[in-house]
């Protein structure tokens, strides 16, 4: 089991585009980091920095102690899980797992060991001589990971190991991956672009944007405090309500309503939740509703409020209906940024 | 209740019969070659080519592969098909591992002039062998290959085809599973042999199939190459025989047609046994 510390690691490709921008930052011994962001954002290069199958162009990764930057892959105590799972595909399961210890020279009998544990771990036992093309999608995952699992590593990389797998599946390998991870206590860095996964099998979240990191934090400091408009937007389905505000260093105005206490002055960015606007008959917030979402557990209402969008989640049993209603915040919903940056006030 | 009459489709009558036209071409000479294979040489110098089948075959074909003719009695046919049995097998082998390692060089390793190498190597398919045949010629003399299967064999191996195909395959195996082969501890040679070969074994194989088939019927450079008589591959034994027709004897019919019909079995064999392989080798990607 190991710790990961990244100082300042960069990226710049051959072409000169900086994927990554420095970054640091501390992953603790069997901790669930979830790398999330847009695609582009440049998740996958860190994650591959940190597997060692990109070069770093700056700064200093630590697994452990000592620094690996020069560390071959193979050396690094990593496992890890691709998206496409990469399996051998003239392999049988049981070589695809095993691959890896043949090649570490450990003994046979071993090996076969370690396979037939991996194998009863993942529900693999009656699959073990076919060949993956023969293997189901969700199968495949789970002999990726029994290969991952097998070699006992300090270290588990996932870039997007879910995205190819239906709804369902996906829904339940995620939480079959957090459980083996919480099990072996193996640190882990998971990335991907759906922020649910994210929310649910995050210990703590890394938000990235355009090669910069915009907040590192629990799943409930992430969205509950966005540190930016970005995350706000990027974090939550339906995303943060943001509206345009103005602040006159007591009370913060969306329109002609005061939503908010703040000594801030100025153009701001208000952000609320969508569950954080309750209908309310006696509500300051005049709100025109156009659309109902119905989405059986509860509804979505999109509308305007001052000329401007507005989502709002009720629960299934409230009487909804199209055209003008009011509103209430709950206590602390507010958020503000900047207008400008786009950091949090 | 009346049953619609069958409407016959010309379009496909026309295939069909373009089809059995080009059939009838091509499996005639062939019929030929069995027809002379089996009379006396007495019958076809009286009556050439025709559709009356001898018992001769036997006779003929005892004298083909045993017979021998030249000073030294040892271009027999039996003597001809081992040499072109190494000939077949060293150029197909031959050319698919250099074209393999080849192409491994270019894909998988950051060579500085990776691409500029390729396209070296892919144009000398504009210089077949029959272009740079003398100065081949001089460098094996001079290298004291003359009458030696590695003479035969190792100047034609040099394959741009075989290094194209290499090449546009292992491109087409995802990136991920070199990585995952690196991750697992596979050093280069450990990635070529237990990931590489086995998953390309369908393209080997097509490769293979059409290289044999090109060596097999080399003719220009064994002639060139070889003038020991124990050398002679079929191909060019063949001519042999047909050039001693001139003297005074009977010409040997039977006999040369015979031979021909052995040298075309070998390369007919492969290619219906590995049909299936070739097809997949050069669609399918089983990745
Ligand atoms: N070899 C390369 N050379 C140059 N630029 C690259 C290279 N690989 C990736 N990039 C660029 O770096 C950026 C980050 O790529 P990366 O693969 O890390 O994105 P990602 O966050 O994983 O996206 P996705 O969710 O789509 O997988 C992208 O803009 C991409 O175009
Ligand atoms: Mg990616």
């Amino acid at each position: 089991m190991a710790q990961v510390k990244l100082n300042a690691v960069r990226k710049t490709y051959p072409n000169g585009f900086e994927a990554v921008k420095p970054a640091s930052f501390d992953i603790t011994d069997g901790e669930f980091v979830v790398l999330v962001g847009p695609s582009g954002c440049g998740k996958s290069t860190m994650l591959r920095m940190i597997a060692g199958l990109e070069d770093i162009s700056e700064g200093e990764l630590y697994i452990g102690e000592t620094v690996v930057n020069n560390v071959d892959p193979a050396d690094r105590d990593i496992a890890m899980v691709f998206q496409n799972y990469a399996l051998y595909p003239h392999m049988t399961v049981r070589k695809n797992i095993g691959y890896g210890l043949k090649n570490r020279k450990i003994p046979s009998t071993e090996i076969d060991a370690k396979v037939a544990e991996a194998a009863n771990m993942l529900n693999l036992n009656d699959y073990l001589d076919r060949k993956p093309s023969q293997l189901s999608g969700g199968q495949r995952q789970r002999v990726a990971m029994g290969r991952a699992i097998v070699r006992d590593p300090a270290l588990f990389l996932f870039d997007e190991p879910l995205s190819n797998l239906d709804a369902k599946l996906r829904n339940q390998m995620r939480i079959e991956i957090k459980a083996l991870q919480r099990r072996l206590g193996v640190t882990a860095v998971y990335v991907t672009h759906d922020q649910v996964e994210a929310m649910t099998m995050a210990d703590r979240i890394i938000v990235m944007n355009g090669g910069v990191i915009e907040q590192i934090g629990t799943p409930s400091e992430v969205y509950h405090s966005p540190a930016s408009t970005f995350v706000a937007s990027f974090m939550g389905a339906p995303p943060m309500n943001l509206f345009d505000g103005h602040a006159n260093g007591t009370e913060v105005h969306v329109g002609e309503t005061p939503l908010h206490r703040h000594t801030h002055q100025g153009k701001v960015t208000v952000g609320i939740r969508p569950e954080d606007i309750v209908p309310d008959v006696t509500g300051p917030l005049a709100i025109n509703v156009n659309i109902i979402e119905e989405l059986g557990a509860h509804r979505l209402l999109h509308g305007h409020t001052a000329d401007q969008a507005v989502t709002i989640h009720v629960a299934k049993d409230f009487p909804a209906v199209t055209g003008p209603m009011t509103a209430s915040l709950k206590p602390d919903a507010v958020s503000l940024f900047d207008s400008e940056t786009g950091h949090r006030l | 209740m009346s049953v619609p009459a069958r409407r016959i489709r010309w379009s496909a009558v026309l295939d069909h019969s373009i089809l059995i036209i080009g059939s009838l071409i091509m499996i005639l000479p062939v019929v030929m070659l069995v027809q002379m294979a089996s009379t006396t040489d007495l019958h076809t110098t009286k009556f050439g080519p025709g559709w009356v089948f001898g018992d001769q075959l036997p006779v003929n074909f005892e004298k083909a592969m045993f017979k021998a003719d030249g000073f030294s009695g040892e271009n027999t046919g039996l003597r001809m098909l081992y040499n072109s049995m190494i000939l077949g097998f060293g150029f197909a082998i031959g050319k698919i591992v250099i074209g393999m390692m080849a192409a491994y060089a270019i894909v998988y390793f950051r060579l500085k002039f990776a691409t500029l190498a390729f396209w070296v190597i892919f144009t000398t398919l504009l210089l077949p062998l029959e272009v740079r045949i003398l100065p081949s010629y001089e460098i094996v003399q001079k290298l004291g290959m003359l009458n030696t299967y590695q003479g035969l064999i190792i100047p034609l191996i040099a394959s741009a085809t075989a290094t194209f195909f290499f090449r546009q395959y292992f491109r087409s195996i995802p990136e991920e599973l070199v990585e995952a082969a690196r991750i697992d501890g596979a050093g280069p040679i450990k990635f070529f042999i237990d990931i590489l070969v086995p998953l390309s074994r369908t393209m080997i194989a097509a490769m293979f199939i059409i290289m044999f088939v090109y060596g097999w019927n080399q003719y220009l450079w064994p002639t060139m190459i070889t003038t020991d008589e124990g050398m002679y591959t079929l191909v060019r034994g063949i001519k042999q025989i047909t050039q001693t027709l001139e003297g005074t004897n009977l010409p040997e019919y039977g006999r040369s047609n015979l031979l021909a019909i052995i040298a075309i079995l070998p390369p007919v064999l492969i290619v219906i046994f590995f049909q299936s392989w070739f097809v997949k080798g050069l669609t399918e990607s089983d990745k």
